[in-house]
């Protein structure tokens, strides 16, 4: 190892230090799922099928997330398409189908 | 009106058993009469860390199924006056603890005594969550590592949604931390998380930490609560946190590396 290298190495945040980060990040997101109400993993599901029923999108492609601000709760539905997916995968079913 | 702790972390391996029987000891040390109950049916260990492993013949499923009475079960601590032991089966399996059969059993006992510690096992299963069920207390143990602290957290979730007090709507279960296998040297070294690094993270008020130490393992062995080797720092510590739970002030001691001169070193005191 040579002096320049020393003295990289030590500027790197310490092995502690990555843990806590990580723990932070982490426990945020998982605070965040705990304090949500029951029925968004089954609203979550429902939404997915429904749009695989018009577009092909991989099953992790829909998030609902439900934030409580002072006042007013908004729910929050992402759908992320891939480029292809514009078009539709395969004709609409028909309700009840 | 007795006192009902659950030891409980999520995660195994971290302490619990050897925090129960160290903390239970440490209670009844000052003249309270403490029982200590092993949750963990079909996995007991409480009984061989304690020391009375040769002396069970009823236990604490026996007792919720109308087997044995109560009195049959509990074990009577040997070298400390006013603790209790009450062991569980190790051939039934965690369904045989049933919330009525628990709370019968947490009812009688709390006529008695002063306070009653509930040794969880591992996981968040039915085990786990009888042992926390009824507690007014939980003491969380944590290891300064990631695994660990995430645990902790998620316990801590399931506390505050799952215990007889949140589904009913009383005070909630009244959170402690105790730190264990904390090693002042690798904290120095940047290695592990800090004290005030935990604290941080899952924000409930410090009961304690409890230094790595040989002792531990010393104590196991020969079936004896770590807290009565009055010679390591790891008892030591146990103590400080029986007394901050009954309401003393005592300073945190062993956060830093113990810097031996060579007089001490000579003298070679015991971690």
């Amino acid at each position: 190892m040579n002096i320049l290298e020393f003295f990289r190495t030590s500027k790197r945040p310490t092995f502690a230090a990555t843990a806590k980060e990580r723990l932070q990040i982490l426990l945020a997101h998982e605070r965040a799922d705990r304090n949500g109400p029951d029925f968004l993993p089954q609203l979550q599901r429902e939404l997915l099928e429904v749009v695989k029923r018009y577009l092909a999108i991989d099953d992790d492609k829909v998030a609902v997330r439900l934030q409580r601000e002072s006042g007013c709760s908004l729910l929050e539905v992402n759908v992320e398409l891939p480029l292809s997916a514009a078009t539709p995968a395969h004709r609409p079913a028909r309700a009840g189908a | 009106m007795a006192n009902v702790i659950v030891m409980t972390s999520g995660k195994g391996g971290v302490g619990k058993t050897t925090s129960s029987a160290a903390f239970g000891t440490g209670l009844a040390l000052k003249g309270l009469k403490t029982c200590i109950i092993d949750f963990d049916v079909g996995l007991r260990n409480l009984d061989l860390i304690m020391g009375c492993e040769r002396r069970v013949v009823f236990d604490f499923i026996n007792v919720i199924h109308g087997e044995a009475r109560l009195n049959q079960a509990l074990i009577k601590d040997k070298r400390v006056e006013n603790l209790f032991i009450l062991p569980t089966s190790q051939t039934r399996d965690k369904d045989a603890l049933t919330t009525a059969g628990v709370e019968r059993v947490l009812e009688e006992l709390k006529k008695e005594f002063d306070f009653i510690i509930c040794d969880s096992p591992a996981g968040i299963e039915r085990g786990a969550l009888m042992a926390l069920y009824f507690a007014d207390d939980a003491i969380i143990v944590a290891n300064p590592e990631v695994s660990s602290v995430r645990d902790s957290d998620r316990i801590l979730g399931v506390l505050q949604a799952k215990s007889y007090r949140a589904e009913h709507g009383l005070a909630p279960v009244r959170e402690h931390l105790l730190i264990t296998r904390y090693d002042p040297k690798r904290v120095e070294r940047g290695e592990m998380l800090r004290v005030d690094d935990v604290l941080e993270i899952l924000s409930i008020p410090l009961l304690g930490v409890i230094p790595e130490s040989p002792a531990v393992l010393r104590a196991s062995n020969v079936g004896m609560p770590v807290v009565l080797d009055e010679d390591s720092n790891a008892g030591l510590a146990y103590a400080d946190a029986v007394a901050r739970f009954l309401g003393d002030s005592v300073e945190h001691r062993f956060l830093k590396p113990d810097r031996k001169g060579l007089f001490n070193r000579l003298l070679r005191r015991t971690a």
